[in-house]
């Protein structure tokens, strides 16, 4: 049992992560990544939402008629994504305004409904709970990485949450905006899906 | 002559795909073939018109009207999932061979980031009904456009020896980020 629960939770961070190993998800995965900050923000609040809606989905998995559970569980994944929104309103307006609609649109991301209906809804509250929590932070990461990416080549700097960038290297680095900007996001998923064929096995 | 200038931007210079990344699951998944691009930019147009007026005339009537716009969210993905149930039904019996193209991508329109963004943009616009609606049919012919091009161009670069790591999802990606960066010179246009 806790060895299958480490199996669901570890699967998430390297396996099955998301983007990368399961190309879902791509619309915030490519808009909000310009900087590191936004690519955690982000990252949160998808998995705070991957958290509860599938343990509330799995909870639900027995009275939840087979022909509606797609609406159910877009009408539950609706409700955590209109507590987080209000949440982020409340305490992190800055970054509200940063993300924009795509807090809104976590409602509409792949990733969420497709662990509610591949895992949540067939497995029981604690293994969809750790299931959620791997994929969310797996999740997390690869914003972050890819935002990293980004905004060092892009901007030359990092900076998290104000203050001084806690990497600069625009002294000896002309930063390259075409990273920053739309075409860059392809362009550094595309190479960085590329690097992770390249290491791991399918 | 502003609403022209919306069209154009909407189009080219915002385009919803390679501008606002809104879309991207049909984007890559539809395009390995014209035909299916084609289908799905369609079944796109459709969706999209309907559900700008419809949520357009939910937001103003019902949760403006009463105070309750905190569930806007919710109440918005519940038209666009019945609005993608009925296109579903109607292609099931009248094209059928669409239907088998498109398989799984149809229900999915329902999460279809492209169709809750664009009617999430016009109403944190502020558009009058007239200028959601060619909004969201701008969109959604910037949609179909990208997308066929992208599919296109898909074909192509798929008869091409691409070294292993880099095929199908991340050549594809790198194809898109360089149709992109032809957008961007629609910039200024308007």
């Amino acid at each position: 049992m806790a060895q299958s629960l480490a199996k669901e939770f570890t699967k998430g961070l390297w396996a099955e992560i998301p983007p990368f190993r399961l190309v879902l998800g791509l619309c915030p995965t490519l808009a909000v990544t310009k900087s590191v900050e936004n690519g955690i923000g982000m990252g949160l609040a998808t998995t705070f939402v991957l958290v509860f809606s599938n343990l509330l989905i799995s909870l639900l998995r027995s009275v939840i008629p087979a022909k509606v559970r797609i609406a159910c569980y877009i009408v539950i994944i609706a409700t955590f994504v209109t507590i987080v929104e209000l949440v982020m309103q409340a305490f992190t307006y800055p970054l509200f305004l940063k993300l924009g609609i795509f807090i809104p649109l976590i409602v509409v991301n792949c990733i969420v409904l497709g662990r509610a209906e591949a895992f949540a809804s067939k497995n029981n509250p604690v293994m969809a709970v750790a299931d959620g929590l791997g994929i969310g932070i797996g999740f997390t990461l690869s914003l972050a990485s890819l935002g990293a990416v980004r905004e060092i080549l892009g901007a030359g700097t990092i900076t998290i949450w104000g203050g001084n960038p806690v990497l600069d290297i625009s002294t000896w680095y002309q930063p390259f905006a075409y990273m920053v900007e739309a075409p860059g996001a392809f362009a550094a998923l595309g190479l960085m899906l590329a690097g992770m064929n390249l290491i791991g096995k399918k | 002559m502003e609403y022209f200038e919306l069209a154009i931007g909407s189009i080219f210079i915002n385009n919803i795909l390679l501008a606002q990344f809104l879309g991207m699951c049909p984007f890559v998944g539809t395009s390995k073939k014209m035909e299916t691009a084609v289908g799905m930019g369609m079944a796109v147009v459709f969706v999209m018109v309907m559900a700008g007026m419809i949520t357009w005339s939910v937001d103003t009537f019902l949760l403006k009207a009463l105070n309750v716009e905190y569930l806007r969210t919710l109440s918005f993905i519940l038209v666009i999932a019945s609005l993608v149930q009925f296109v579903e039904m109607f292609l099931k019996k009248s094209i059928p061979g669409l239907y088998a193209g498109l398989g799984i991508f149809l229900p999915l329109i329902t999460t279809n980031c492209a169709v809750m963004g664009a009617c999430l943009l016009n109403i944190s616009n502020e558009y009058v009904f007239t200028k959601a609606l060619m909004s969201s049919f701008s969109y959604a012919v910037g949609f179909g456009l990208a997308l066929i091009l992208f599919a296109g161009v898909r074909e192509r670069v798929n008869l091409g020896r691409v070294p292993k790591p880099l095929q199908d999802t991340s050549i594809g990606l790198i194809t898109a980020g360089i149709i992109a960066l032809t957008f961007t010179s629609f910039r200024g246009m308007v």
